[in-house]
This record gives structure tokens, sequence and C-alpha cells, in this order.
């Protein structure tokens, strides 16, 4: 279990690294999205192109959905993934403890549900 | 509980039906309106067989054990949270990763289909990203291709008896990679350059998204990797009831 431990505070620390330098390495870069970078590629080769749809929201905003909303939905969007995964870890965690105590291995498997619901 | 079925089935073929007549809209990577409409009507069709598929194997996995409900949640948490995060990359611009490596190693390609595709809806809608259009498209790279790719290479591994966690690396990093392969050759097919035809512009547009996305597949690897050791710890029952962990034990 400790070395499970160890590997993942070390693979966390690598993903952060990751995610980190290039924010350091690229000083002064945009950092815009590289989805938006594909739109620019399609104008590159196709020359102006007029998108034929406009996203949903955009047409009954009558506008782009300003940037402190979006990073707004991007967290709930976060939090909803954040608040499952937790939610049912926290209750793994817990069903390991007491399996402990009654001396029921979490081998055990097959039939119970108590644990579902 | 068929009958159920039967209703969930036509449900979700009318909604697909319905995504296929409306208008197609944006999809994750392909931006709203940037792909011309028979494109988008192709890419749906394509999609709607595994849709339904991937239907049809949530169901069966559920009603085999309700317990398995918890993982399919989870993993579909998991594509939430990780699709939301921007990532910087060394490119100097931001990407976001999948997430989709997960479900497709424990549930299978089909049924991550319908966890992605979710995903892809909430965000064409409320944060015009990607689009309704591009939805079909979107849902072909994102949660078909890649996750299929990520079985297939996690299979594979396992095969060739590589370590567990390294094949699991291995599988959601280069379904990360693949999914923008495939929206790089959807973009070409829908906008051949001039010179080159289609090659040479999936080239162009794989020259857009590839040296960003690397670094972010990394990162999507060791994140999945992470969760299973998480789940291999406190989840055994739930991974043996999907036959996951047993897999493993035949494959040592």
């Amino acid at each position: 279990m400790t070395k499970n431990a160890k590997t993942v505070i070390l693979l966390l620390v690598i993903a952060v690294l990751i995610a980190v330098i290039p924010l350091f390495a690229r000083k002064g870069a945009e950092f815009g999205g590289s989805d938006d970078a594909g739109s620019v590629m399609v104008e590159e080769i196709h020359g102006e192109y007029e998108p034929w749809f406009t996203p949903v929201l955009e047409t009954a905003l009558g506008g782009e959905l300003p940037g402190e909303v979006e990073s707004l939905i991007f967290c709930v969007q976060t939090g909803i993934g954040v608040g499952v995964i937790a939610f049912f870890m926290g209750r793994f965690v817990e069903r390991k403890k007491w399996m402990k105590k009654l001396g029921t291995d979490s081998e055990t498997d097959g039939e119970q549900t108590d644990d579902c619901d | 509980m068929p009958k159920k079925e039967k209703i969930l089935l036509k449900a979700s073929i009318a909604c697909a039906a319905l995504f296929a007549i409306a208008p197609v809209s944006n999809a994750m990577h392909i931006m709203e309106g940037y792909l011309p409409a028979r494109y988008c009507v192709a890419w749906e069709v394509i999609c709607l067989p595994v849709l339904i598929a991937g239907v049809i194997s949530l169901r069966k996995k559920v009603n085999e054990n309700r317990r398995n409900l918890t993982l399919i949640a989870m993993s579909g948490a998991f594509i939430f949270v990780i699709s939301s995060l921007k990532i910087p990359s060394v490119t100097g611009s931001c990407s976001h990763m999948t997430g989709t490596g997960l479900g497709a190693i424990l549930f299978g390609p089909s049924a991550v289909s319908i966890l992605g595709i979710i995903v892809l809806i909430f965000q064409a809608v409320l944060l015009a990203h990607g689009g309704l259009t591009t939805l079909g498209a979107n849902t072909f790279s994102m949660a078909i291709a890649g996750p299929l790719a990520a079985f297939g290479i996690y299979r594979l591994c396992e095969k060739l008896k590589v370590n567990r966690k390294v094949g699991i690396f291995l599988a959601a990093l280069l379904g990360d990679l693949f999914t923008y392969c495939v929206t790089s050759v959807q973009l070409a097919l829908a906008y051949p350059s001039e010179s080159g035809g289609v090659f040479a512009s999936a080239v162009k547009f794989l020259g857009v998204f590839a040296p960003t996305q690397l670094p972010l597949a990394v990162i999507e690897g060791i994140l999945t990797v992470v969760i299973v050791i998480g789940l291999e710890t406190y989840a055994r029952p739930e991974l043996k009831s999907l036959g996951f962990l047993g897999r493993e034990k035949e494959a040592k």
C-alpha cells in the first residue's frame, strides 16, 4: 500500500510538472485553445471561412459567452465530476475500513448489495 | 426491464435522429459550424450504431450487477473532470484531455461512447465548445475512436504481458492522441488542401494538434493510472464483478 501511495504521489507530481512547466518555459505565450487553432488552420487551407452555424447558446445570448461565465461553467463541469468521484471514493474507503473490522476481507464480493443502492 | 430497455433504446434512436436532422452543430474539438453539413450528418450516422450498442452494453452491465453502476458513474465523472481541465502545453496554447481511457479499459469502447456523448453535449450546449452540428464528428473522434484505440492497446499489452500499469498508461495516452489524429483526419476530409489533397491537409492539422496534445496525453495516462490504483485499492469487489481484476490474474 505504501508503495502504491509513493507511486501515486510521484505520478501526480510529474503530472503537475508537465502542466506547469510550459507556463514558465514559454513566458508571454498566449495559451489560447488549440481547438481555435484548428479553425485558424481551416481558414488557412480553405480561405475565408464563415461557420454556417453558431452555437445555440451564442445565438440565444446574441454574442459570445463572457469569459468569466465560461470558466464558471467549466468549473461546474469539474465540480460535478469531482463530486461524483469523491463521493464514491469516500464510500469505498470507509467500506474497506469496516470490512476489515468485521474480519471480512475485501475479497468477499458476490451478492451483498448493501453497499450499493 | 426489457420494456424499459426498449423505451431507452427508442429514446436514444429518437435523440440520435433528432441530432441527425437538426442542423448539426459543433462537436467538442471541431468548432460549431466548421464542418460542411453532409459531413456532419455522415459522422452522426456512423456513430449511431455504436451509441446504440453502447446503451445495450451499459444496460447489460447494470442488469448483471447493480454495483457496476458505481464504476460507470465514476468513469463518466472522470471524463467530466478530465475534459474540463484546460492545460497549458509546450506549444504555447492550451488544450484539454479526453478522459475516455478509463471507461474504455473498464467497460469497453461501446459503453464509453454514451459517457462521452453526455460530456460533448454538455460542452456543446453550455459552453459553445465544440458544437451540436459537429457532435457526430466529435463523438466519433473522442467517444468512439479514442476509446477503441485505448481498449485495443490495453488488451494488446495484456496479451503481451506488459506490466498492467504501463499498459493502462499507454492505452490512455495513445487513446488521447488517437482522438486528435482522428479529428485531424476529419477536418482534412472536409478541407483537403489544394496542393496535396486530404493527406497533406491531415498532416497540417495534425501539426497543430499533436505537439500540443502530446504532453497532455502523458498527463492523461498518468491520471488514469492513478485512479486505477485508487480503485484497485478500495474497490476490489466492483472491479471483480466487472471481470477487470479477474482478467488481470489470468494475464499474469
